[in-house]
């Protein structure tokens, strides 16, 4: 035995007969046991060339660029959107006035679900969670006064997506810019939908060839567009643990990989415009590991499909700090927790991030707790000297091993998901969702029980009730939204939009003619979104399977 | 926070736990329908996506005596009274309606004053839920409804 393995068990038999506290829940946010002490020996098995490697070398474990931030800070993307498409260019404005250097648009629920906001369906829902978008007309009212090919957008975009994009494509039209010209993302991830975020529009196996269809039209005239940003952080916020998100995430990933060689794409040609979406919860080292983690199996897995341009091999990421780690109870405490998951996505190494305001639990925010959410990640970049070192605390006893875990942890999932069939058989079954229920019952239960501590909610409670300032959509955004698209109805020319929407339906029932290229000239004539989903149902059905699971 | 001496109902009343309009957040829902399961009430869930008209439809046919909606997306003022007006028109004014998601208190008062049983915000102990549902159902039994 070494000195230093004698000096260890001498170590782990003394802190064994000290008692520890007794309020301590010694694991992880995600249930994984965490030991008082990491050494050497928990990461004797970590081949530090093939493992880890440099900066902006396979499997990029310590990020994706060699230069990270001292070459270029992190795109600092705040999610905003609330009712018609006027208050939300102001509020875009705003940020970009104070030093945001990418736009996210939120968009309402009807804009999500695919109906028009004068649909019955709509009603009480319009601009209330984000911005009412139903036409090319309200998407140009969206970006007027700011130069499509000067920002990069993010679209959090699902089941509609290619419908997104098309108003996107068609408004930059107007604004003279070209496809060529055009940065951004949309989400446009419908497996998680499947999971966790409930805003499909049709049925995997249609919803999988749409998104094909979109790989192949941007390839050819969208060329800098991110196509899917593979989404764990929604799996995340209806409860999964930290190795769930993971493993839902990147196998999801993997499904769109598969599934574009399928439809005769080349990997490299589409590969490299996949990115990556994840939580950061309240665990700051599990969290740093697990963007680490990400970075490794997805080098490895694209490796071994046969990807050849190491781009393909990039896991490119947006985070967003834990809107489910915010209390309704003592508000101003989610400043604090909010710093500190934006310091661990930086720590662990991404490239763009959201951070929440304070007020999110108790409405859409205030424009100044946005500004406070903006200021925070600011004040990570320029005054604490974090980004100064590239991946500080890779070779970290703890995060080299937790990192290693959830690599485990991980690999364990993908073998689950291949004895059930591989993806679409579990999403039939409802493996994902049941998988998530589970844990997000379990930390429901931990919190109510006093085992895991909340403070304001089952700890440190005050007797006085919050009374933040609140933002007041004004219900009357809702007649306006629905005059708006009324009026484009009436104006456009009503044959055109036939013509259009006889060669969107003709494009759905083909199976070689592009569905994406067809909804871009719906978008031109103005077609609504609701109306161009309305086909998508029509042709392949709803989808209903899963509601109730 | 909780109360343990809470009266308890000595039958098992059925509830329904509904999700109308358009959102999509189901984690809080699901959490209520396991934790009043697991309490020992017979929970009907209706899904995701319901128009309220099918969350009054899904009341009467399922013969509940409390409705729970749970809606995040800030379409509740529109929502809770079209459910509120078709379990009255239907007859059942008499079913409890709660309900939980991202409600401002303003909000929340004015749903009260239309009927509302109670409103369940973010943070709140699904056993603060069941006191809730024990004290109302216990007295209803007691006035012998």
């Amino acid at each position: 035995m070494s000195s230093f393995e004698a000096g260890r068990s001498a170590y782990d038999a003394a802190i064994k007969a000290t008692p520890e506290r007794k309020d301590g829940m010694f694991t992880t946010l995600s249930g994984a046991p965490v030991q008082p002490l990491y050494t050497r020996a928990d990461v004797a098995k970590l081949d530090h060339e093939h493992d880890l490697g440099l900066p902006g070398e396979f499997p990029y474990t310590r990020g994706i660029h060699a230069t990270m931030y001292r070459g270029r800070l992190w795109t600092m993307r705040q999610f905003a959107g609330f009712g018609t498409a006027t208050e939300t260019n102001e509020r875009f404005k705003y940020l970009l006035e104070h030093g945001q250097t990418g736009l996210s648009v939120a968009f309402d629920f009807p804009t999500l679900m695919g109906y028009d906001s004068d649909h019955a369906r709509s009603r009480g829902e319009v601009g209330r969670c984000g911005v009412a978008i139903d036409s090319v007309d309200d998407m140009a009212a969206l970006f007027a006064g700011i130069p499509m090919d000067q920002v990069s957008t993010s679209m959090t975009i699902n089941g509609p997506a290619a419908m997104l994009f098309a108003f996107y494509i068609a408004a930059a039209e107007r604004q003279g810019v070209s496809g060529d010209n055009l940065r951004g993302t949309i989400q446009n991830d419908i497996l998680k939908e499947y999971h966790a975020q409930n805003s499909w529009l049709v049925g995997p196996e249609p919803s999988m060839r749409v998104i094909t269809d979109i790989f192949k039209y941007g390839r050819d005239h969208v060329p800098q567009w991110n196509t899917v940003s593979i989404s764990g952080y929604h799996i995340r916020e209806a409860g999964s643990t930290a190795g769930q998100e993971l493993a839902f995430t990147l196998a999801d990933g993997l499904c769109y990989i598969d599934e574009g060689v399928k439809a005769g794409l080349e990997l490299d040609d589409f590969a490299p415009r996949l990115s990556f979406f994840f939580d950061v919860h309240i665990d700051f080292f599990e969290e740093i590991a697990k963007f680490r983690a990400a970075r490794r199996i997805w080098a490895r897995e694209l490796k071994k499909r046969g990807a050849r341009n190491p781009r393909s091999m990039l896991l490119r990421t947006h985070a967003q700090t834990a809107g489910v780690s915010l209390t309704a109870q003592q508000p101003e405490n989610n400043i604090v927790r909010t710093a500190i998951e934006a310091l661990a996505a930086v720590l662990g190494g991404t490239q763009s991030l959201h951070t929440n305001s304070y007020d999110e639990a108790l409405a859409l925010p205030t424009e100044k707790a946005v500004q406070i959410a903006l200021r925070t990640q600011q004040v990570i970049a320029y005054e604490t000297g974090v980004p100064h070192v590239i991946d500080p605390l890779g070779g970290s006893y703890f995060v080299e091993a937790l990192t290693d875990r959830l690599e485990a942890e991980c690999y364990e999932y993908f073998r689950k998901i291949e004895e059930l069939g591989g993806m679409f058989p579990a999403i039939d079954g409802g493996f994902f969702r049941r998988e998530i229920a589970r844990s997000s019952f379990q930390q429901q239960k931990e919190v109510e029980s006093g085992k895991r501590k909340i403070v304001g909610v089952n700890c440190f409670e005050s007797a006085e009730a919050a009374e933040p300032t609140l933002l007041y959509v004004d219900p009357k955004l809702e007649e306006e939204q629905k005059k708006r698209v009324q009026r484009t109805r009436a104006e456009r020319d009503a044959l055109k939009v036939e013509a259009a929407l006889r060669k969107l339906e003709a494009a759905c029932r083909s199976d070689d003619q592009n569905v994406m290229a067809a909804l871009v000239d719906c978008a031109r004539v103005r077609v609504t979104q609701g109306e161009m989903c309305g086909v998508c149902r029509q042709v392949w059905g709803e989808y209903r399977k899963l509601a109730a699971v | 926070m909780t109360d343990s001496n809470a009266p308890k109902p000595s039958r098992r009343h059925r509830i329904l736990v509904a999700k109308p309009g358009l959102d999509g957040h189901d984690r809080g829902a699901k959490v209520v329908v396991r934790a009043l399961t697991e309490a020992g009430y017979e929970v009907i869930y209706t899904g995701l996506h319901q128009d309220p008209e099918a969350v009054v439809e899904a009341a009467l046919q399922e013969d509940v005596e409390a409705v729970g909606l749970s809606i995040l997306s800030g379409a509740h003022m529109t929502l809770f009274p079209v459910v509120m007006e078709g379990l009255k028109r239907e007859g059942l004014g008499d079913v409890l309606v709660f309900g939980g998601g991202i409600i401002p208190p303003q909000d929340e008062q004015e749903l009260k004053n239309l009927g509302v049983g109670a409103i369940f915000g973010p943070g709140t102990s699904t056993q603060q839920i069941v006191e809730f549902l024990d004290r109302h159902f216990a007295a209803k039994e007691a006035r012998g409804a």
